[in-house]
């Protein structure tokens, strides 16, 4: 029996020619990521249990990005324990302000992460790296410390669910839309504890931002990992920023997979999940049915949707116009590079004069952090990736997930609104 | 490891997720007595006044989704509660609270019948759920025995010791 892309990963890693579904085996890690939050949780952990030295010092990560910039006290003791940490084990791999940015931006940025890598990270969205062909999921902080420690991990070699992406994806469609609907249709825990593989023709006419963004929200429909072959396009994502060796793998053509799900790039909508759930989807035609629904902020940035092609199509919808009032739109792009090119381009220009707030990258209001908090009753169109009660700040306020041609728009007409790119 | 444990139960539907059971606002909260008095808040604002140690949690699918927040079972831990029943976990929740010790089982039936305020006895050796107020027992399967190697050990981190 052949092995899917994720198991041929994992055998690699764990030293075997192969490993099938339900097998427990142990890898070597490439890489391992922390930020503020857990990173600091890192450090208590290793006080508490006299850990005295890391695996690789280069092979370690740490980036201040979700308190930061520093929102209060606490949160500046918690980098400050981050700061002394990378210091004492010289972890090469340590963004701080200035050159910080959001985790799942910035280390395909830095070309930290590659394909036929294995990744482990202390952020459920670590899944991002899956559209480099490389295997990567979300850890908690035992987990982070043993790997940090050892190097190594344990795994339960997982299934797989296959996902056919066919024809051509239409430009007003982003990666968003596509898991966005994958999600509505198979729901929040459709592909619990199981890899996603995505394949088809349809793939090539992905960017890599809709790959990113797609592989970034598996975890939100509980799958262990997201995964895209490495195609022309990775490559050239790849050359430049990646100075090692890497590896790409391949499904085998006989991979089992327990379903099999074929997608229609060219028939797929606009789509926007409503509160509370990710797979709360609504097509925008569906929504032009219902009353208005009005919002009251707009979101535009996150490790899932702050990257160049999200800014430039928000941008483009944007351009020439302004905010509805009583809407506030913040945009947050995820990676300094990425703010620099936004001035390079004149969309900060675009944004401002359309009413818009422009800030420095941070995870900021996706978690509720800071930067954009919700009061009670409030609504917000966001391109981060989850709806949960209360995420972004008061239990009462609403949070509908969209992609940034669609927050953009919603932001323009102060409801919730879809829009065909000119 | 406690081998076994009686308790009341507070239950829970579907999809709990990380946010709920503790909230990104409090994350740079380290103390976790101070942290745990938030636990659940987003849900049920009164779950640490009227939980006591010793109680049990009991929800549906997919428990623990969201974030890979380590602080959901730890916080939970620190309550006093002394065990989570669900149909499903997330995985990340599933592993983290493995790793920490939080004793976590995987039971449907249970899931389904027992009710909220139910007094439910659990005994961890042999798996069988026992429904105190309802006179009903239920069967959880067992951890695989590599798991229960980590648990017998006191969570990962003393494994490795």
């Amino acid at each position: 029996m052949g092995m899917t892309m994720t198991q041929k990963i994992m055998a690699a890693h764990a030293g075997l020619d192969e490993v099938h579904a339900g097998e427990l085996i142990r890898a070597k890690v490439d890489m391992v990521l922390a930020n503020d939050i857990t990173g600091s949780s890192l450090v208590d952990y290793y006080e508490e249990n006299g850990f005295d030295h890391v695996f690789d010092n280069e092979k370690i990560a740490l980036v201040m990005d979700h308190f930061v910039p520093n929102k209060d006290i606490k949160s500046a003791e918690q980098c400050m324990a981050c700061r002394s940490f990378a210091k004492r084990f010289g972890i090469t791999h340590w963004y701080d302000v200035g050159e910080m940015g959001v985790e799942h931006a910035l280390l395909p940025e830095k070309g930290l992460v590659a394909a036929g890598e294995l990744i482990l990270g202390a952020d459920s969205h670590t899944c991002t790296y899956g559209a480099l062909g490389a295997f990567s999921t979300g850890i908690g902080t035992t987990d982070l410390t043993a790997s940090v420690a050892s190097g190594e991990t344990w795994f339960k070699v997982p299934s797989a669910i296959r996902f056919v992406l066919k024809g051509k994806k239409p430009a007003h469609i982003s990666g968003k839309d596509i898991i966005l609907h994958i999600i509505g249709m198979i729901g929040v825990d459709g592909a619990l504890y199981k890899s996603m593989e995505f394949t088809g023709e349809g793939v090539a006419s992905l960017s890599m931002e809709d790959r990113f963004t797609i592989c970034n929200m598996a975890i939100e429909a509980g799958g262990k990992n997201g995964i895209f072959p490495v195609d022309d396009a990775a490559k050239a994502y790849m050359e430049g920023r990646v100075d090692r060796p890497y590896k790409i793998y391949e499904a085998d053509p006989d991979a089992e997979y327990e379903a099999t799900y074929e997608i229609d790039l060219e028939s797929l909508e606009q789509t926007v999940a409503f509160p509370h759930l990710p797979e709360n989807t609504h097509t925008v035609s569906e929504i032009a049915a219902m009353e208005p629904i009005k919002i009251d902020q707009v979101v535009i940035g996150s490790c899932t949707n702050g990257r160049m092609q999200d800014m430039r199509q928000a941008a483009e919808v944007l351009k020439g116009k302004h905010v509805a009032p009583d809407v506030r739109a913040i945009i947050v792009p995820a990676t300094q590079a990425i703010v620099k090119q936004c001035i390079k381009e004149g969309l900060v220009d675009i944004f401002i004069d359309a009413g818009c707030s422009f800030n420095t990258p941070s995870c900021g209001p996706c978690m509720g952090g800071h930067m954009g908090i919700l009061g009670p009753g409030e609504r917000c169109v966001s391109t981060t990736n989850r709806n949960f009660v209360g995420r972004m700040g008061h239990v009462d306020s609403e949070i509908y997930l969209a992609s940034p041609i669609v927050a953009a728009e919603s932001a323009l007409t102060g409801c919730i609104s879809g829009t065909k790119l000119d | 490891m406690e081998k076994k444990v009686q308790g009341r139960v507070h239950k829970y539907g579907d999809d709990v997720n990380t946010d709920v059971i503790i909230p990104a606002r409090y994350l740079n909260i380290h103390d976790m007595d101070e942290l745990s008095l938030h636990c659940m808040e987003d849900i049920d604002p009164k779950f640490v006044e009227k939980a006591n140690p010793g109680d049990i949690i009991v929800a549906q699918d997919n428990f623990g989704c969201g974030s890979s927040r380590e602080h959901a079972p730890v916080v939970i831990k620190q309550r006093g509660i002394s065990c989570v029943i669900a149909t499903t976990f997330a995985r990340i929740f599933y592993r983290n609270a493995i790793n920490i010790g939080l004793p976590i089982m995987e039971c449907p039936e249970a899931s389904e019948r027992i009710e909220d305020g139910d007094e439910v006895a659990i005994d961890f050796a042999t798996g069988v759920i026992t429904n105190v107020t309802k006179n009903e027992t239920y069967q959880a399967a067992p951890f695989p025995a590599f798991i229960q190697e980590i648990i017998d050990a006191g969570g990962l981190l003393n494994s490795l010791k």
